[in-house]
């Protein structure tokens, strides 16, 4: 077992986002987690690495390091490629002094060849287009080879040629680092290439749980509704009620 | 005609007329009034309660990595440059131009009173209990404080924060001690040197409007340093550096939203840091000068 969600909820301001959320992702496995926007998709991660606490529930984490991929990047963008890959292994106390300047070079080179961006160490992150940004925050959060890896739309604003390169590397990862990954999406083409299980959240509650090639073939009402991109069904947009009603 | 229901009984009157004089009320200038300025209240109180319980995870950081010998000294002198290099035009200018300003004012009518001898030590009085500290940390507030609170709200709504934790680094141990660390260490060397460029530019003034000659100027401003003013302005001066480096990533730290919350907090760091160095300055004034 590497991440176990155990009736999981949480509310913002008297909202509840997630109620009695459970899952289970095993080792080296990669879970897609789908819904509508606002559904509490990058919420579940948030919770999952420690950003936030949940209201009541569980989550069992296998030992080892969390990495997280956010959405646009978060690279630290007074630092040059090199040391934002580098920070965690010159910043976190337990491994300050670790590492020489040499040796960090040489992970960071690694790191970086492993997706696909050799020679741009100088390189300040305003100076990387979208897609370069987003390996390189792979990069970044790869280098402590963590166990369990969180993507938060990693390909949303990309190009479908950049989306297809970082779909290869996601699973490119899960096979090197046997990583178990959670990656939030709204594509299908994601889903398909990358995930072993899906999940579909709407109204705080999982209402679809499966395979992709179930979920694309057959799956359930919602999962429909989400393939076909259809206004009518069982999931209303924030906002789309018919103001008569 | 239209019919109008009519009311059941009497509590059903008493219940309509409650929710209608609710509704008057919710309209109302006064409850609009009273609606912003409780939510000013509890934003004032947030942000004081927040503040006092980063001074005291940032003391407390500032402690421990200096005992077991983890203070990132790289990102202090980094930022101790930042501090008293880039801030430095700005806050001589501000200084100079405040002296030159008293010196004008001050130097003409003491000379017509026949104390041109005492000009000197008037501008290095005023200039060590008051002006020179005063007025960098005015000058430092806007260059670095409102510096400080924008770039951490920027990192704050841009997930750097976020990414910070997630790579298993405190936020507050790699944002707030360096920069509180360098204001603290800085802040004196910059009041230095600007009170004594003050003084320059006010013995410049006072020779350009009440010709008070350079030999009279000087030795009555060795008369008027007192070494208690001095070490009082160097104790105030480096309290103020940390309370700015303090508040300011405070501020910028509380940021949520985008844009709007980043500007903000940068307005909130410049009103609050002003605030805190008024009170700080009248603290020492009462604890030293009365």
């Amino acid at each position: 077992m590497s991440i176990e969600v155990k009736n999981l909820t949480k509310s913002f301001k008297g909202r509840t986002v997630l109620d009695d959320i459970s899952f289970r992702v095993e080792d080296g496995e990669i879970l897609a987690v789908v819904g509508l926007s606002g559904a509490g998709k990058s919420t579940i991660l948030k919770l999952i690495c420690g950003l936030t606490k949940p209201d009541s529930g569980e989550i069992i984490v296998s030992p080892g390091d969390i990495a997280m991929v956010f959405q646009y990047s978060a690279l630290f963008d007074s630092l040059n490629v090199e040391d934002n890959i580098a920070f965690a292994l010159t910043e976190r106390k337990e491994f300050k002094n670790k590492y020489t300047k040499e040796q960090l070079k040489e992970i960071v080179a690694q790191k970086l060849k492993l997706v696909g961006l050799e020679g741009i160490e100088e390189k300040m992150p305003h100076e990387l287009s979208g897609g370069m940004q987003k390996r390189v925050s792979f990069a970044r959060a790869i280098v402590t080879d963590p166990n369990t890896i969180l993507y938060d739309e990693p390909t949303a604003g990309l190009d479908p040629v950049s989306s297809t390169m970082i779909e290869d590397y996601i699973v490119r990862l899960k096979d090197e680092l046997h990583a178990s990954s959670i990656i939030v999406t709204h594509q299908l083409s994601t889903i398909q290439r990358c995930a072993d299980k899906v999940i579909m959240l709407y109204n705080t509650k999982i209402v679809y749980s499966g395979t992709p090639q179930d979920m694309i073939s057959g799956g359930n009402e919602y999962t429909k509704q989400f393939i076909t991109a259809c206004i009518n069904g069982p999931m209303k947009v924030a906002g789309s009620e018919d103001p008569e009603n | 005609m239209k019919k109008v229901p009519f009311p059941q009984n009497s509590d059903t009157i008493v219940l309509m007329n409650y929710s209608k004089a609710l509704d008057i009320l919710k309209q109302s200038a006064t409850y609009n009034l009273a609606k912003l300025l409780h939510a000013q209240a509890e934003d004032f109180f947030e942000t004081l309660g927040e503040m006092g319980i980063r001074t005291l995870q940032v003391v407390k950081l500032i402690f421990s990595d200096l005992f077991k010998r983890e203070m990132n000294w790289k990102l202090v002198i980094d930022q101790c440059s930042r501090f008293a290099v880039d801030s430095l035009p700005i806050t001589l200018s501000i200084v100079g131009m405040s002296s030159i300003i008293i010196s004008m004012q001050v130097a003409p009518e003491m000379v017509k009173q026949g104390g041109e001898k005492f000009v000197g030590m008037l501008m290095a009085v005023v200039m060590t209990r008051e002006l020179g500290v005063i007025m960098s940390g005015f000058a430092i507030i806007s260059m670095i404080g409102s510096a400080y609170a924008s770039e951490i709200a920027t990192m704050r709504v841009t997930e750097q924060v976020d990414a910070l934790k997630v790579l298993k680094v405190n936020p507050v141990d790699y944002l707030f001690v360096p920069r509180t660390v360098a204001g603290f260490i800085m802040m004196p060397f910059v009041v230095i040197i600007a009170s004594a460029f003050g003084l320059l530019c006010g013995g410049v003034a006072a020779f350009l409007s009440a010709h008070v000659s350079r030999l009279n100027y000087i030795s009555s401003l060795w008369q008027g340093l007192y070494i208690k003013d001095i070490s009082v302005a160097l104790a105030k001066a480096a309290c103020f550096g940390a309370a700015i480096a303090i508040i300011s990533s405070t501020c910028g730290y509380l940021a949520y939203g985008g844009a709007k919350g980043v500007g903000i907090s940068t307005t909130k760091a410049v009103v609050w840091s002003f605030v805190a160095i008024c009170i700080i300055d009248y603290i020492f004034a009462t604890i030293f000068f009365f």
